[in-house]
């Protein structure tokens, strides 16, 4: 991967009345990179986005975006960024093939009837071409969306919780597709609330509060929040995990399947307690490097829901 | 399945509602602040029996009678005299120019042929383009004659004061000699017809992108902001002109209007009609939250433009702080301009003043539209 940064910013800022709700935010993608973006509902992931694709002003902060400032040059990034919104964002009440050529129209795409022609045959809704756009499932919306913020052919695509509601298979589909475009050159920043998304990212930041809590290589993520991890095995886990909450050097018990991870980043506290549990012979106790999920999960117990600042 | 009437439940919805309803603040504003402003101003505003319209006097003679005749006109409320014109065709352009709604025209050697007992004619020459304007004044016409008369008509000239009226009073009612209400409606029914269609559609537009969140997608695009407004609005101008085209037809073929003015007039005055309304649904849109909310704003900016333009009341019998009002909505002075055209043959040079206003007020919504329009979803 070159060192070549696609964004490349400073402070962001963005206040919505006496609310700050992305603080200054700081964030470098190198270019071919998935980056992904996590952090709780409200935590301003939409916001932070949004400015850099130019939707909001960045009420302070500054930096670039494809080589252009991200203040001033908000046209030329608009040019050359692929953004997916939230919500489907693409006329519910024109067809398939109307709203890829009106997106086409708006970048000025060269060819354009060939280019939606592909992107249509790349769908595999060239015979459905005439259909409208809001008689389409949620996966077929997803995919028709994404197909929209490609055909440009942009060097940057920002997605926004681009599989909210999609299924598993559809997902799948869609990781593939990205991870391709990423090989490609193209380079992506995606929010997600999926943990399983967020291990396909080769860099992760997580964001609460609109401040970043943590940012690097995702293999580097559960080192940098340095949780120890015990595994513990058996019959009666529910009780156990009752038992365990509260210990010394228990910071988190979280269920993984049959198995139940107890993390904690005291790992002498920690050892002491799972050796007092260990002396009952009920379960089957190992130590296991700290994964990725962990380590969200314990991030996320560390920041409060952030709409409960909203009800003040 | 508990199918009883369950008064907490009942209650709980009915609580919602007040909640949802308080938290949406521009429609609760409307709901609560709307009636009141209407009543306030429509209340008042409104006046089916028009007083103090403009008069010019052409006095060609000057005497006790006539004297007695314009201080009893002055007196009745009806007629404010705002000065003299000479000769007939100064009092033609005043009329059709809208400066004055009545001339009355006191003829040479009136006093003469008056106590001679000639029956001398007294003209007023009345605007009835607008017929409702009119016809209280003209009709309070003979109790002010025979004020006149009895005041002035006395000791040897008594024999003079006998019936029949020493003169005749001929009122002339001018551009619509039937007084067909139809002939006054039907032109100003144009302006409303644009003002509710083009308001309404252009708010709605745009309010539709932002409330399904395409609005978002658009902008992310390199699109400009020129670019969204006049794609969006051109559209509608084509609607526009489609709508006048059917509404001319109808009302030569149906209503029997005549078209006496020229066609230049009317479409420099209906184009920056049609623009100014476009504008103002522009300008809604930026307001408005929700098509719901687009609708009711447009149906509010619509009342104004029927009740305070003259549409359906005249205009000089509102006072003076609804006038004013009423000069600030563009269906005022394209009314005032169809009217003129379509009626009194008015040119481009009789509606200069109108073309004026519209071009002033399209201006004024055009920059506030485009002030609070964000390219950005700030």
């Amino acid at each position: 991967m070159s060192e070549e940064r696609v964004i490349d910013v400073r402070g962001l800022t963005k206040r919505f009345g006496d609310k700050t709700v992305v603080d200054h935010f700081d964030i470098a993608v190198p270019k071919g990179a998935i980056y992904g973006f996590l952090g709780p509902n409200g935590s301003g992931k939409t916001t932070t986005i949004r400015m850099l694709c130019g939707l909001l002003l960045p009420d302070e902060g500054e930096g670039q975006c494809l080589g252009f400032d991200v203040r001033r040059d908000a046209g030329k990034i608009k040019a050359e960024v692929g953004y997916m919104t939230q919500k489907f964002s693409l006329y519910e009440d024109l067809t398939i093939r109307e709203n890829l050529d009106f997106v086409a129209r708006m970048y000025g795409v060269k060819n354009r009837k060939s280019r939606v022609d592909g992107a249509l045959a790349d769908l595999g809704l060239a015979d459905r071409a005439g259909q409208l756009a809001g008689t389409l499932s949620g996966g077929w919306k997803q995919r028709l969306a994404l197909a929209a913020c490609l055909i440009h052919d942009p060097k940057l695509l920002l997605l926004d919780e681009p599989t909210a509601g999609v299924d598993p298979k559809a997902r799948r589909d869609f990781w593939d597709e990205i991870r391709r475009l990423s090989k490609a050159g193209v380079t992506v920043l995606v929010s997600t609330h999926y943990m399983d998304e967020a291990i396909q990212c080769d860099f992760i930041t997580y964001i609460a509060y609109g401040k970043k809590l943590i940012d690097g290589r995702a293999t580097e993520i559960p080192t940098m929040v340095g949780l120890t991890t015990w595994r513990a095995e058996g019959p009666e886990l529910v009780a156990l995990e009752e038992q365990l909450k509260g210990q010394p050097g228990v910071d988190q018990v979280a269920r993984f399947g049959s198995a139940l991870h107890v993390s904690g980043t005291d790992a002498v506290a920690l050892a002491a307690t799972v050796a007092k549990f260990q002396k009952t012979k009920r379960q089957r106790w190992s130590e296991v490097p700290a994964g990725l999920e962990e380590a969200f999960i314990y991030l996320m117990a560390g920041a409060r829901d952030n709409f409960s600042r909203d009800a003040a | 399945m508990n199918l009883r009437f369950s008064l907490s439940r009942f209650v709980a919805v009915l609580w919602k509602e007040f909640i949802q309803m308080r938290r949406d603040r521009v429609t609760f504003g409307m709901m609560i602040g709307l009636p009141i402003i209407q009543l306030m101003l429509f209340g008042f505003a409104i006046n089916a029996d028009p007083r103090h319209l403009p008069t010019l006097v052409e006095v060609n003679d000057d005497g006790p009678l006539t004297r007695a005749l314009l201080a009893g006109m002055d007196t009745s409320g009806y007629f404010d005299f705002i000065g003299q014109v000479r000769g007939p065709d100064a009092g033609e352009e005043a009329l059709r120019r809208g400066e004055a709604n009545f001339i009355v025209v006191i003829p040479a050697d009136f006093e003469r042929d008056v106590v001679r007992g000639l029956r001398p004619n007294l003209l007023i020459a009345a605007d009835a383009s607008d017929p409702s304007a009119v016809s209280g004044a003209a009709a309070a016409m003979s109790g002010i004659v025979n004020g006149a008369i009895a005041q002035t008509l006395t000791g040897p000239l008594s024999p003079a004061a006998g019936a029949p009226l020493p003169f005749e009073v001929i009122v002339h009612r001018q551009y619509n000699p039937e007084g067909k209400t139809s002939t006054n409606i039907v032109p100003g029914l144009l302006a409303i017809i644009l003002s509710m269609t083009m308001v309404m559609i252009t708010a709605v537009a745009i309010v539709k992108e932002r409330e399904r969140g395409t609005m978002e997608m658009l902008i992310s695009t390199p699109v400009t902001p020129l670019e969204v407004m006049l794609g969006k609005i051109l559209p509608y101008v084509f609607v526009g002109y489609v709508q006048t085209a059917v509404f001319l037809v109808a009302a030569f073929a149906v209503f029997q209007v005549p078209f006496t003015g020229t066609f230049t007039a009317f479409f420099f005055g209906f184009n920056l009609f049609v623009l100014g309304n476009l504008a103002l649904g522009f300008l809604i849109s930026t307001v408005a939250k929700n098509q719901m909310q687009a609708m009711q704003l447009s149906f509010f900016t619509i009342l104004p433009s029927i009740l305070l333009s003259g549409f359906m009341f005249p205009f000089a019998g509102m006072p003076g702080w609804a006038q004013t009002i009423g000069t600030g909505v563009p269906a005022t002075h394209f009314i005032r301009l169809i009217r003129k055209v379509m009626l009194k043959g008015a040119g481009t040079f009789d509606v200069t003043a109108e073309l004026t206003a519209l071009g002033v007020i399209v201006l004024v919504i055009t920059v506030v539209a485009m002030l609070r329009y964000r390219q950005t979803l700030d």
